[in-house]
């Protein structure tokens, strides 16, 4: 529970920003040299991803003889035999996955907007204790809570389910996104409710009519961020979902390396980049909200 | 949370009288709007809490019904090597990583900052990793990338130099995983250079004025400015660090290994309570973990006073 003046410290305030960068643009002398420094770090640093890229499109033997990145002799077969290399083809560990990720999203947009419209724009008793409280439950290690919750899950028979993923995200458990909403909520004008309230409209008139669509920024980094950490997330798959026809994505691809162990470099990087492109394309179209989001909460 | 709802029978002075319906109303719809939060706090937060500390007095096996040992658990921890070592091995991973990672962010951070054409460019370039990062592909890749005949070794070999095999061997294993973390420090950047954004630049035209240097700049201006956020990201990175488990559970094959080297304190959790069904034994740990994480939370906050700078 840092203090707020921490957070507020890091809204972007854009008018300041604009003018900070354009002074010290005047100034600034030649840096060709940086720009050498960052490409070659950044080049650095991404090497290994677009090996790995290139890597699924080379004949096994080639993987390690070559590396380059781009193939000598392009190879399409690591796709298909790692489709198909487990139990159920990959696209139905994708479609697991695509579940669990659409009713987190769905999840966290409702129960976390709701919750944080409260914090931020209601006035109600206790409501500075109850904010604390749903502070401290960011800073809870989920290990705390994992064994009764699997006991809990396991005596209403939802253990290879997607239940138990996906609750606790229509119960706005991911404080991260309410904290996100309430510091959104907070940055918006007073007179805006006023307004429509001497109109007389009630609070769910003023939440769907007038808060949701100015949120459409927030909401888009609840999604997205949602999206990524939801498709990347393995614990807690892990321990729900135990049946292979029930596996997801990141289970697949672990069960995949177990079985082969390494023998089969080329199909496991094929699979491991196909797990990786809905990341990558949320990233692309979705970059600007995950900066601003980052930026908002602190919080990666 | 709610406000009690008693009808208004003596009439007020129309003013207050409209004050206080709003603030009844007020507190109905927040109860309506904090409904789900509220189910979810109990249901999913609070209640497997208390029952995660009653289990911990237990010997729980998810089979049969548990039976209170008292302390047990908790002693028996201290005697189990494996445990300690787990101990280590986190504890070895956040001290390293954490500073390393956050150290990285902030030179990288400030390296951009100033006036820099392409920032957008490289700011997202270099916070790429960081989504990636946490995913079972990576991982994947990383036991590729530093196995025996890995690119790490293939590079090495140009120089005719012949690497080890870093993850299966225990004195290197580790590194591998704090070079991971480092990999990851485009987040931390992002709000750092958010952060650095906000510091007026009159500062630093009056530092200049005054014949201050650029290295003199950094101490008095721009890292005093920084500090709520260095700090909020070393309280939060290092809570997140105790909790590491993908990379080191997908790099050593579920094990920990080699040689226990990867074993974090998570890993080691989820061995005891869902590999061996020990989940009274794993409640301890869990607690345990807790206090730990919350002692260096505590101890975060208590020595802020002493480095961190609040403006205002």
């Amino acid at each position: 529970m840092s203090d707020t003046s921490t957070r507020n410290a890091v809204l972007p305030d854009t008018s300041s920003r604009v003018a900070v960068r354009n002074t010290r643009a005047g100034r600034v002398p030649s840096t060709w040299w940086k720009h050498v420094i960052l490409l070659a770090l950044g080049l650095v640093m991404l090497y290994p991803v677009l090996w790995m890229v290139s890597s699924a499109f080379k004949p096994n033997a080639k993987i390690f003889s070559d590396p380059g990145l781009i193939p000598t002799e392009w190879d399409f077969s690591n796709f298909a035999a790692g489709w198909n290399a487990l139990e159920s083809p990959f696209s139905a560990y994708i479609v697991n996955s695509l579940i669990v990720v659409a009713g987190s999203v769905v999840g966290n947009l409702i129960s976390c907007t709701m919750a944080g419209y409260a914090f931020a724009r209601l006035k109600f008793k206790g409501r500075n204790a109850w904010f604390a409280v749903m502070m401290l439950t960011l800073m809870l290690p989920i290990h705390v809570l994992i064994v009764p919750q699997y006991v809990m899950f396991s005596q209403a028979h939802l253990i290879n389910t997607f239940v138990p993923l996906i609750l606790p995200k229509l119960l706005a458990t991911d404080a991260f996104f309410v904290f996100l909403m309430v510091q959104f909520f907070r940055s918006l004008p007073a007179e805006l409710e006023e307004a429509a309230r001497l109109d007389g409209a009630g609070h769910a008139r003023i939440f769907l009519q007038i808060m949701l669509p100015m949120a459409t920024p927030a909401l888009a980094t609840t999604a997205i961020f949602t999206f990524i950490w939801t498709w990347n997330d393995f614990f807690r798959q892990l321990i729900f979902l135990t049946k292979p026809d029930k596996q997801t994505v990141p289970l697949a691809l672990r069960t995949f390396v177990d079985a082969t162990g390494g023998s089969s470099w080329g199909s496991l990087f094929a699979m491991s980049l196909v797990t990786l492109l809905p990341i990558f394309l949320v990233f692309l179209f979705g970059q600007k909200y995950l900066v601003k989001g980052i930026a908002t909460t602190g919080i990666k | 949370m709610m406000a009690s709802d008693g009808s208004t029978s003596v009439r007020l002075r129309p003013s207050a009288t409209a004050h206080k319906r709003r603030g009844r109303a007020d507190g109905r719809a927040a109860a309506v709007f904090l409904l789900p939060w509220f189910i979810g706090l109990v249901v999913i937060t609070i209640g497997p809490l208390i029952a995660s500390l009653y289990l911990s007095f237990t010997d729980f096996d998810l089979l049969t019904s548990p039976n209170w040992i008292g302390f047990e658990n908790y002693l028996e921890l201290f005697q189990d090597s494996r445990w300690l070592k787990s101990l280590k091995v986190t504890f070895i991973y956040v001290i390293t990583a954490v500073p390393l990672q956050l150290g990285v962010a902030l030179a990288l951070a400030i390296f951009l900052d100033k006036g820099l054409r392409g920032l957008n460019f490289y700011r997202s370039l270099f916070y790429l990793p960081s989504l990636l990062g946490g995913s079972v592909a990576i991982a994947v890749l990383w036991r590729q990338i530093f196995g025996k005949d890995g690119l790490i070794n293939g590079f090495l070999a140009v120089f005719g130099i012949e690497g080890p095999g870093w993850i299966n061997n225990p004195d290197t294993s580790l590194l591998t995983l704090i070079a991971l973390a480092a990999w990851m420090f485009g987040s931390p950047m992002v709000i750092f250079l958010a952060g650095l954004r906000q510091i007026p630049d009159m500062y630093y035209e009056a530092a200049a004025l005054d014949g201050a240097g650029r290295w003199r700049q950094f101490r008095s201006i721009t890292f005093p400015m920084l500090t709520p956020i260095v700090f909020f990201n070393v309280v939060l990175q290092i809570i997140e660090a105790f909790q590491s488990f993908t990379q080191a559970f997908v790099v050593s094959g579920g094990t920990g290994g080699p040689a226990d080297s990867t074993l974090f304190y998570t890993l080691y959790l989820y061995q005891k309570g869902f590999g061996s069904l020990d989940m009274g034994y794993a409640s301890a740990m869990a607690w345990v973990l807790l206090l730990i994480i919350a002692v260096f939370t505590a101890i975060n906050f208590a020595t802020s006073k002493h480095w961190v700078f609040y403006d205002e």
